[in-house]
């Protein structure tokens, strides 16, 4: 038995050394697919992390009455907080707001002086909500208009950036989504040019195959040297395109944090070496043998 | 041992208006364990369709064909590589392996049938060395001539010490001394128990053999002699 694995392996070499140009043409197509699938894998990251990112830019802001007792506003801030839709709730006293908006502001003095003349801090105590879920916020807003200290609160703002909230919540379901459909249309795509160049490499060999047949081979004699080819392809073309996307990663790792919200592209690598490794490794090697036991099956049939 | 029972083998016609081609009509023969049978005949008469039934290659049309009581066109796919090792085959186009060389060529016979890699290191350069390829075992069939090819053929059909021996034109690319040689061997190896169908054009050999003839002509046996010779 294991003089027979031994035969098989070691043919499966020299089917794969031997035939250069074809091993080569299979390895390259392995490796596009490979590339492929990882990075709609890291992609699918970096679009949750923009679309997280862009979501945690949405909040509501709830204005109180000049009236209104910063105890009492904390105490509403607590009630509100205790809602399962609410992330976090973050408190903004005037003193605080005027103190941000001259911030925001400092490169636009006449905004800063038309402050000034009002004479007094006009800005009102308030609480900026965050969902978990931009599209709760109008659970959240429905709760706020018919609390019991409605009276105390001046102006809640989600009504002005409802659109606005629908719209990125919309948005980001649908990036989703097309992100997800593409993905499997994409892999599939990679699969069946995978298939098929392995399956053309095999034809090269048809005759082979039918040689083998009638000197009395068996069809694990003659199959596994194929998938054994099969899974040298898939391992090289693993290893080629992992090292192919730590360099990428670092390389382009600047690039990616001044362009997308500080997101850094080698961090990510690191943090998802053994997920991307193992992913890496699952489809190369699983499509280069599922592929090679496809296409010789009919030629062991007949 | 063999036996061929009412065998026809009919080829449909290819293309439109065309005649199916009757390539064997109603052949039957038996073959003994320990014979020697030549079988002659001109081209086309059905030699190689013969030999290719036998190894369960093609299909009869009609008829059976047994090996030791067992109808081979009832084996069992998976089961058919027992009956084909059994046989040592040399076919008209060699059939050697391309993308092996000479030496793993005859070897790959004895790992099919299992032989430890010490006994296949021992028995292939003996075996290269009968059929004078001893040079040649590093190179690969199309570096090889013609008659190094059939040279090859026939020392991988030979290297197992199969039941039966099936050459078909084993000769027809060998120079005089090399048909000699091939030829001695086989009746050497017929004399230790091996049964040998040899298909053949050469006259001489045909006559110095002396041995069974079976005459093709036209898909049906002409003639069959016991001492026969090699009239067309």
């Amino acid at each position: 038995m294991l003089i027979s694995i031994k035969r098989i392996f070691h043919s499966g070499w020299q089917i794969f050394s031997r035939d250069k140009e074809v091993s080569l043409a299979t390895v390259f197509i392995l490796f596009l697919a490979i590339f492929l699938v990882s990075s709609l894998f890291l992609f699918t990251d970096l679009t949750k992390l923009i679309i997280t990112s862009t979501q945690e830019k949405i909040d509501i802001s709830v204005y109180f009455k000049e009236e209104a007792d910063e105890d009492d506003i904390l105490g509403i801030g607590k009630e509100i907080s205790k809602f399962s839709e609410v992330k976090a709730v973050e408190y903004v006293s005037p003193e605080q707001a005027l103190v941000e908006f001259i911030e925001r502001h400092e490169k636009d003095p006449l905004l800063i002086e038309a402050v000034e003349e009002v004479g007094r801090n006009p800005f009102l105590a308030s609480l900026t909500v965050k969902a978990w879920d931009p599209s709760k916020y109008g659970v959240v807003s429905s709760f706020l208009q018919t609390a019991d200290f409605q009276d105390l609160i001046e102006k809640i703002d989600y009504f002005e950036r409802k659109s606005v909230i629908e719209k990125i919540s919309s948005l980001s379901s649908s990036a989703t989504k097309i992100g997800v459909l593409l993905s499997v249309v994409l892999i599939i795509i990679a699969v069946l040019v995978v298939f098929n160049t392995i399956r053309l490499s095999i034809y090269n060999s048809s005759e082979e195959i039918k040689i083998q047949r009638l000197v009395g081979a068996s069809n694990l004699s003659i199959r596994g040297p194929f998938l054994v080819q099969g899974m040298i392809s898939g391992l090289i073309a693993t290893f080629t395109c992992f090292l192919l996307f730590a360099l990428l990663s670092w390389s382009l790792n600047s690039s990616t944090e001044s362009f997308f919200y500080g997101f850094s592209l080698f961090n990510m690598f690191v943090s998802n070496f053994w997920v991307l490794l193992f992913l890496q490794l699952i489809t190369g090697i699983s499509l280069g043998t599922l592929s090679s036991s496809i296409a010789i099956k009919r030629y062991l049939e007949t | 041992m063999i036996k061929f029972e009412n065998i026809s083998k009919i080829y449909p016609a290819c293309l439109p208006g065309s005649k199916p081609t009757i390539a064997l009509a109603d052949v039957s023969f038996e073959i003994k364990p320990k014979d020697f049978v030549s079988i002659v005949g001109k081209s086309g008469a059905g030699k190689t369709t013969l030999l290719k039934l036998l190894l369960a290659e093609e299909k009869p049309t009609r008829g059976r064909v047994f090996f030791k009581d067992q109808d081979v066109h009832r084996i069992e796919s998976e089961d058919l590589p027992y009956l084909r090792r059994k046989i040592g085959a040399v076919f008209q186009d060699y059939k050697l392996l391309p993308s092996k060389t000479t030496y793993e060529n005859v070897a790959y016979i004895m790992e099919v049938i299992g032989a430890s890699d010490k006994e296949i290191a021992k028995t292939v350069p003996i075996i290269l060395e009968i059929v004078g390829l001893k040079d040649r075992a590093n190179n690969f069939p199309p570096q090889l001539s013609g008659g190094e090819r059939q040279r090859a053929a026939i020392a991988r059909a030979l290297i197992h010490r199969p039941e039966v021996i099936l050459a078909d034109e084993p000769t027809g690319n060998l120079d005089p001394y090399h048909t000699l040689d091939i030829i001695e061997l086989l009746l050497k190896i017929n004399r230790i128990g091996t049964t040998v169908i040899l298909s053949t054009h050469d006259k001489e050999v045909i006559n110095k053999l002396g041995k069974r003839v079976i005459t093709l002509e036209d898909g049906k046996i002409l003639r069959d002699e016991k001492r026969g010779r090699f009239i067309l």
